[in-house]
């Protein structure tokens, strides 16, 4: 993977553009000597590191503006971060960046649950705007995996989903209303608390650009009622092709479950020898959550049970309770963690048309064979958000390259069924240059064309999205 | 009338224009813009419906109809139920896919569901210059690179001409009961919605009528599996209790009529006068319709959506102020549309953004809108 060589010029200015900043935000509000700045040089894609020239940290939307401002006038390229849990490298550092950070900016400015939103401030984490409006018997919902830590901001910026898309939608389906910076200060509001937009649909465009059209500050968030109760059910088969019918029988008899799990062999063993969760050894295990009251959840569960039980199952599982519940879900979200334990590994995000599962679990198989390296698939299956695994050896020379190589043909392979590169990672700078197989150079153009328009030096988020050879004309 | 029958076609056509353009799918959603009328009513055909995948792909001049009558042998719909304008409008012609998703166009369901936008998942178009683009895909979660279909969806044409989309479909329900209260006032009602809509129970419709026939009329809607729906009715009503009395209507074909009517604004069919919508914070909707001093007003989307009917040519907006919110004219006459302009004139940063935007897709500013 390539990054444009720093600019000599800004690299020699460095100390200017630091006194300067430090002037609106304060010294504390300035990190610039390069045993601090580390911390920042790289997100969770930690094969990529670069530190920055310097990291600012506002407090407010204010501040933001004043530093944006200086580096819009300073020509100095930034990168906005939230918690920098970006998987895609969409927060990685160019040397002669400065890295913009809202983890000062976490308030919750306002709850209405009449209206059903809260705004926050979006250096908030996911999980932490759930648990404001939790004793409400409200949540946000939207679940990456990250909630914990990930940043509100980053969300935004990468479109971020989960677990529970299937129901409830991702980031762009929750989002109301944002603050956001320009890349020269400017200052805008877009939407609010209520619905839809008045004119172009602004928000919906910034949401999901990867922090390449402006800084969002804040943003107005739709809550909703937690649901009565959940319960899942595991489902143990023997084909991938058997369990794939049964997600695909599941959908078509009208039941909406709010989250289709799906792990094969070698990612049950993992998981099992780590977590003993009791997963049956099997080709392909389903765990299905239904939502609704007591006996909702009994006659959504009767019919997927009914279905399940028309494909040959090897397991069925029913929770009847929370703990049971609990255990049921145990392996799977320990999945990642897991994995790590046995081996390195590299997590690919592609979406297909859940049709096509069982084709493209078969053509990932050839794959593995033919690179010699083994995979873990661990997905939403009801989404066709595929997350395959791939396993590789970080010690052993050219087996990165040999990975990164199978990576991108399995997100070819993606692309050919009619699926996309990344369901909800992102592109950042990891699938930056896989952009051709997916786009043709005119929806490349148009793309770009709104990055004109909101940032026009292209300044914002370096060397991201789009393959350098396409930007180049372009980049400053 | 241009009517290209192809999206190659329409390319062409765009690129071969040397003056306005009065883009329109059906035409039923009105106002029309000045300019040569060009159609994409002559691109039809669901190209995809793949229905465990719950997704249907369409040429933008599919007729809204057709679509929704292929989805019904699947046991599926388009959740959002998109309004049909023309018995509002006193329009004809046929609404087409490609029409509602470049208005946006939603119905009551919108408020649990979701926009027309937000069942998207991908589109094709051409824009002022003639040039085809992509973007999104046909599969339900897609972060791959900007999110143009949401950009374009909603633009009414202003930034280029819808020739195909992917929507999400979803499954039809089995059973549906409205719950009903009557006398409530503006405010008490709205309140009322917002905390039927607070609860888990999945309200899939929430209107309010202070003009019925019978006295102010407050509706809401619960659909799925009939056991669920009885169950949801039924710990509605005590949820609801402090907010009045409400009756169960369940007959399928009353309940199913009964929110076709709020979707298409009926309590408005046969008025004269302008009709604008607004889209508001619920818990300021009432104060908002006080400020119109309208002569009807009626409201959806839990009190997030507020028709009003007001004088020909009254200037809603300057009633109105400020507030969290914007006003779109639906129906007046065109001197009225051109003096009040269509939608919600934006604050000057937010201008020069869509007014970019425009520039970019449109450089020769032949996609009047």
């Amino acid at each position: 993977m390539q990054m444009p060589s720093p600019d000599a010029r800004i690299m020699a200015r460095k100390a200017q553009v630091v006194a300067r900043l430090a002037q609106v935000l304060g010294d504390r509000g300035v990190i610039h000597d390069p045993a601090e700045t580390r911390a920042y040089e790289c997100d969770a894609l930690t094969a990529y590191r670069c530190p920055p020239l310097c990291v600012v940290l506002p407090a407010t939307t204010e501040e933001v503006s004043a530093a944006l401002k200086v580096c819009h006038e300073e020509g100095v390229p930034v990168v906005p971060r939230g918690s920098g849990t970006s998987l895609a490298g969409g927060a990685l550092p160019t040397a002669d960046s400065v890295i913009l950070g809202v983890s000062r900016m976490n308030r919750v400015l306002e709850t209405d649950t009449a209206d059903r939103i809260i705004r926050v401030q979006t250096g908030r984490t996911n999980l932490s705007v759930t648990g404001a409006v939790e004793e409400l018997g409200f949540f946000y919902a939207p679940d990456p995996s990250s909630q914990l830590a990930c940043a509100i901001a980053g969300n935004i910026a990468m479109n971020s989903g989960g677990a529970h898309c299937l129901k409830y939608g991702v980031t762009t389906n929750n989002l109301l209303g944002v603050t956001m910076v320009q890349m020269d200060g400017t200052v805008v509001e877009i939407g609010g608390a209520h619905m839809d937009a008045g004119g172009l649909d602004l928000l919906g465009v910034i949401c999901g650009s990867e922090g390449q059209l402006g800084v969002v500050t804040e943003a107005t968030l739709r809550i909703l009622p937690k649901p009565e109760g959940a319960l899942p059910v595991m489902l143990g088969y023997d084909s991938a092709e058997a369990a794939g019918a049964c997600v695909a029988d599941i959908i078509e008899a009208g039941v909406l479950p709010v989250a289709i799990e799906y792990m094969d062999r070698p990612c049950i063993r993992a998981c099992e020898a780590f977590a003993h969760a009791g997963y049956p050894d099997c080709e392909a295990l389903l765990i299905v959550e239904v939502e609704g009251s007591a006996d909702e959840i009994n006659h959504q569960l009767e019919t997927i049970l009914k279905i399940a039980r028309d494909h040959d199952p090897v397991e069925i599982r029913a929770a009847q309770d929370s703990d049971e519940a609990a255990r049921i879900w145990l392996g799977r979200k320990s999945a990642f963690g897991a994995m790590g334990q046995i081996n390195d590994y590299m997590c690919l995000d592609g979406t297909i048309p859940v049709s096509a599962l069982p084709e493209v679990l078969r053509r990932i198989g050839e794959l593995s064979d033919e690179y010699g390296l083994g995979v873990a698939n661990v997905f939403h299956a009801g989404d066709g958000n595929m997350h395959p695994l791939i396993l590789f050896d970080a010690n052993k020379e050219g087996d990165l390259e040999k990975c990164e190589a199978m990576g991108a043909d399995v997100l070819k392979l993606c692309v050919e069924v009619g699926g996309c590169l990344t369901g909800e990672h992102g592109v950042g700078v990891e699938k930056r240059d896989l952009m051709t197989v997916q786009f043709a150079p005119e929806d490349l153009e148009a793309q770009m064309k709104v990055k004109d328009v909101f940032d026009p030096k292209w300044l914002l988020n370096p060397a991201k999205v789009f393959p350098l050879s396409v930007s180049e004309g372009r980049r400053a | 009338m241009i009517r290209p029958g192809s999206e190659a076609e329409l390319a062409q056509a765009i690129r071969d224009a040397d003056g306005p353009l009065s883009l329109r799918g059906g035409g039923t959603r009105g106002p029309l813009p000045e300019g040569t009328a060009i159609t994409t009513a002559g691109l039809t055909g669901i190209t995809l419906h793949d229905p465990a995948a719950l997704t249907l792909v369409a040429r933008a001049g599919t007729p809204v109809e057709e679509i929704e009558a292929a989805l019904a042998e699947t046991n599926q719909r388009l959740a959002f139920e998109p309004m049909d304008h023309r018995a509002l409008l006193g329009s004809t012609g046929t609404p087409t896919i490609g029409g509602v998703v470049a208005a946006n166009v939603s119905g009551p369901r919108r408020v649990l569901v979701g926009a027309a936008r937000d069942h998207l998942l991908g589109l094709r178009f051409v824009d002022g210059e003639g040039t085809i683009v992509k973007n999104g895909g046909r599969v339900m979660k897609n972060v791959t690179g900007y999110d143009l279909a949401r950009l374009v969806a909603g633009s009414r044409g202003a930034l280029g001409a819808i020739t195909e989309v992917a929507l999400k479909v979803l499954p039809g329900t089995e059973s549906c009961a409205s719950l009903v209260a009557r006398g409530l006032d503006d405010a008490a009602a709205v309140r009322a919605m917002s905390a039927a809509l607070g609860t888990p129970f999945e309200v899939t419709g929430a209107a309010h009528d202070p003009h019925a026939a019978d006295g102010p009329r407050t509706v809401l809607r619960i659909e799925g599996f009939a056991a669920s729906v009885a169950y949801r009715a039924k710990a509605l009503i005590e949820a609801l209790a402090p907010h009045g009395a409400w009756e169960i209507e369940d007959d399928r074909e009353t309940v199913r009529a009964a929110w076709r009517g709020i979707r298409d604004v009926a309590a408005f069919h046969g008025t004269t006068g302008d009709v604008w919508r607004v889209s508001a914070r619920p818990s300021e909707a009432a104060e908002i319709a006080a400020r119109a001093d309208a002569d009807q007003v009626f409201y959806d989307w839990g009190g997030g959506l507020v028709w009003l009917r007001l004088p020909e040519g009254t200037d809603l907006r300057a009633r109105l102020g400020r507030y969290d919110g914007h006003a779109t004219l639906v129906r007046a006459a065109p001197e009225t549309h051109a003096r009040l302009h269509t939608l919600q004139p934006e604050p000057p940063a937010l201008q020069a953004l869509t007014r970019g935007l425009r520039d970019k897709f449109d450089p020769r500013g032949i996609l009047a809108a």
